[in-house]
């Protein structure tokens, strides 16, 4: 029989686990953002969409990696900056603008793939990001391998993750933007933009989003499908809720999502001969459902999440 | 200096003339994605509309297209009245399919008299059950139903996956995961002597009809727009709000789910994985289109059927992808909303004239 101490104990499911968490860790970022300066961002999921072509694009018209990564960037603060227009300043229910943004940007993508490449059969491979190899830190026993041989963007991920928190927490920035979360009145009677905050906010949120993406095509995969994203933006939306809108926990919640995720698939090989393998690709869904149900309750929601402002009512 | 400020009410003009506009900038907006793609623009037009409208059997094929699209539109609607972002149309679709392929495939073989009914039954049933569960979280703890219901459409296309593997599985399917064919008699009638439109659409208009009607003109209607419009004075007003979205919840998913049943029992005649092409997701924006009125429902999924089957036809004749279409309908939906919020607000430039500020 198996293992489940050994699988647990074992460097590549680590490894693993941090790798599936990795997209994850941007776009729950990403929507943490946001939703921190008070609207939801349901584009996420397009969003993810896009940052995938985008970034795959790129490289494959002949961009550096990192170029291509910027431009993935870009083009979700672009989706971003339409949403943060309809919802901010128009105040439009973000539920269906966010809605309209998945549809939008998931069927622009495919749009563009198709029309660049009307007649592929198989999808046209680019050189992805590559493991980086560290001198000594690679080889120590263990962390070497779980967390010194991932690509680069994994780090990026880490970093945006302390960088998230550092602004939020110790920034003037950071305190406006939680504010215009949670009382956008008294952000507007010190004379800052509550427009600016929030569109600004919904910008950079969904260029991390965008980045979860360009992680799929360029480090995970090295190819863009349809259908690659597969829910992956609404699990995100589930783990900020479950993580209560703290980057430390949203790193928590992506890497138990990663493990938990990781672990399934080396159970499958144990026990698939007894259990329907659907069972094991249902589980990362109602995983994030059961997260939801017993998080929901005590999530200390931003007070302003999903109320529009508007200069001059009170 | 550039303010906001809300029109009184919103004229009957403004209501019926806006999705129109909308619909009509989003057709044309398509001009742009066209030209990248290299097709001739014109020619590209005249082959979508003709593509609708160019013979008895295109149009046909349209008002088939447009069956699936009333009923999931009709279930947004409805719950979007309440305020209940069911977004799980897609899934409460194929629960309705499934039922549908149980139900229809051979467990009982009775009259058509019976059976048809019985499928519809338990294929509402299913479609409802599909939207109370996400309703039950989220009354009773809290949970999103955005995203309960979002990521319950994975988890029963999964749950679909399996059932067409296993239990569903037919026999003598070579191995395709697909469903064992409807009883004959289990199948809905077509409405036309060699055209695929059924009776689907007909149960479909009966249901958009009903649920005018019950917005409308009943007290249910009117509590339900009550907890719509503002959730808390409808509890402080003695309406039972929970009981309220239960309702509503069960009748939008049992209207998905009447979509299933109207494509595997009235246009396939068995199940697919691939049954629906989103129509579930697509019924979100014919609400929307429609302003989330059950009458124009009707008219909006009539409209977003042609852009699907003339884009279909567009893009064989000139080898533009039938992503099109999506774009299309993605971009209508930005453009209702945007319509939506002149046709609710003045913007004013120059000087303000109450001064100050």
């Amino acid at each position: 029989m198996f293992d489940i101490l050994q699988i647990l104990l074992s460097e590549s499911f680590w490894s693993a686990s941090l790798r599936i968490a990795t997209p994850l860790i941007f776009g729950v970022l990403g929507a943490l953002l946001c939703e921190k300066s008070g609207v939801l961002n349901l584009g996420i999921e397009g969003i993810f969409v896009a940052g995938a072509m985008v970034g795959w694009m790129a490289v494959w018209l002949g961009a550096g990696l990192w170029g291509a990564v910027l431009a993935a960037a870009l083009a979700g603060a672009l989706f971003g900056l339409l949403h943060g227009i309809l919802t901010v300043p128009l105040g439009l229910s973000q539920h269906v603008s966010g809605l309209a943004i998945t549809l939008f940007a998931s069927s622009l993508s495919y749009f563009s793939y198709r029309t660049a490449l009307p007649t592929v059969s198989s999808p046209p491979r680019i050189g992805p990001f590559q493991p980086l190899d560290i001198p000594i830190l690679s080889d120590l026993p263990f962390i070497g391998p779980v967390l010194f041989q991932q690509t680069a963007l994994t780090f990026l991920a880490l970093f945006c993750v302390f960088l998230v928190w550092y602004v939020l927490n110790k920034t003037a920035l950071g305190v406006a933007i939680k504010a215009v979360g949670d009382n956008p009145n008294s952000v507007d009677a010190q004379g800052l933009s509550v427009y600016g905050l929030r569109i600004g906010a919904v910008m950079a949120g969904s260029a991390l989003m965008a980045l979860g993406g360009a992680f799929l095509t360029m480090s995970a995969f090295d190819a863009f499908f349809f259908g690659m994203v597969n829910g992956r933006g609404w699990i995100c939306i589930a783990l900020v809720i479950f993580a209560s809108w703290r980057p430390g926990k949203a790193l928590l919640g992506a890497i138990l999502f990663g493990a938990f995720d990781a672990l399934q698939v080396r159970l499958q090989t144990e026990v698939g001969a007894f259990v329907p393998s659907q069972v094991f690709l249902a589980a990362p869904y109602i995983l994030s459902i059961f997260a939801l149900v017993i998080a929901a309750r005590r999530a200390e929601y931003p007070r302003a999440l999903l109320t529009p402002w508007f200069k001059g009512q009170r | 200096m550039i303010r906001i400020e809300a029109r009184g009410s919103q004229s009957l003009a403004w209501k019926i003339g806006l999705p129109i506009i909308s619909a009509i900038l989003a057709l044309i907006l398509a001009a742009i994605p066209l030209t990248l793609a290299g097709a001739p623009i014109l020619d590209s037009y005249a082959q979508m509309f003709s593509g609708v409208f160019g013979s008895k059997f295109a149009f046909s094929e349209m008002l088939t297209r447009a069956t699936p699209l009333i009923f999931t539109g009709l279930a947004a609607a409805l719950a979007f009245r309440g305020k209940l972002w069911n977004i799980g149309a897609e899934g409460q679709l194929y629960l309705g399919a499934m039922a549908a392929a149980a139900i229809g495939t051979g467990v009982f073989d009775v009259s058509g008299m019976i059976l048809i009914p019985t499928i519809i039954l338990f294929g509402c049933a299913a479609g409802a059950f599909g939207m109370i569960v996400p309703a039950t979280l989220k009354i009773r703890f809290g949970a999103d139903e955005v995203v309960t219901t979002l990521l319950l459409n994975f988890i029963i296309i999964i749950f679909l996956q399996y059932m067409l593997e296993g239990p569903l599985k037919d026999p003598m399917g070579l191995g395709w995961p697909q469903s064992s064919p409807i009883l004959d008699q289990g199948m809905l009638p077509k409405v036309m002597d060699r055209m695929r439109i059924h009776y689907g659409l007909i149960i479909a208009l009966l249901c958009a009809a009903f649920a005018q009607f019950m917005l409308v003109r009943s007290v249910w209607g009117f509590k339900l727009r009550a907890v719509g419009e503002n959730m808390n004075a409808a509890r402080h007003a003695g309406i039972p709000v929970n009981r309220s979205l239960l309702m509503v919840a069960a009748l939008s998913g049992a209207l998905a789910g009447l979509a299933g049943v109207s494509e595997v029992a009235g246009l396939k005649g068995y199940l697919t994985a691939d049954l629906s092409p989103g129509f579930g997701y697509t019924g979100i924006v014919v609400a929307m289109l429609a302003g989330l009125s059950p009458a124009g429902v009707v008219i909006a999924a009539l409209f977003i059927a042609s852009v699907f089957v003339g884009a279909d036809s567009m893009s064989r004749a000139m080898g533009v992808s039938s992503y099109l279409a999506d774009l299309v309908v993605a971009t209508a939906l930005l453009c209702v909303l945007l319509g939506g919020f002149l046709s609710r607000y003045k913007i004013i430039t120059g000087v303000s004239q109450s001064g100050g500020k």
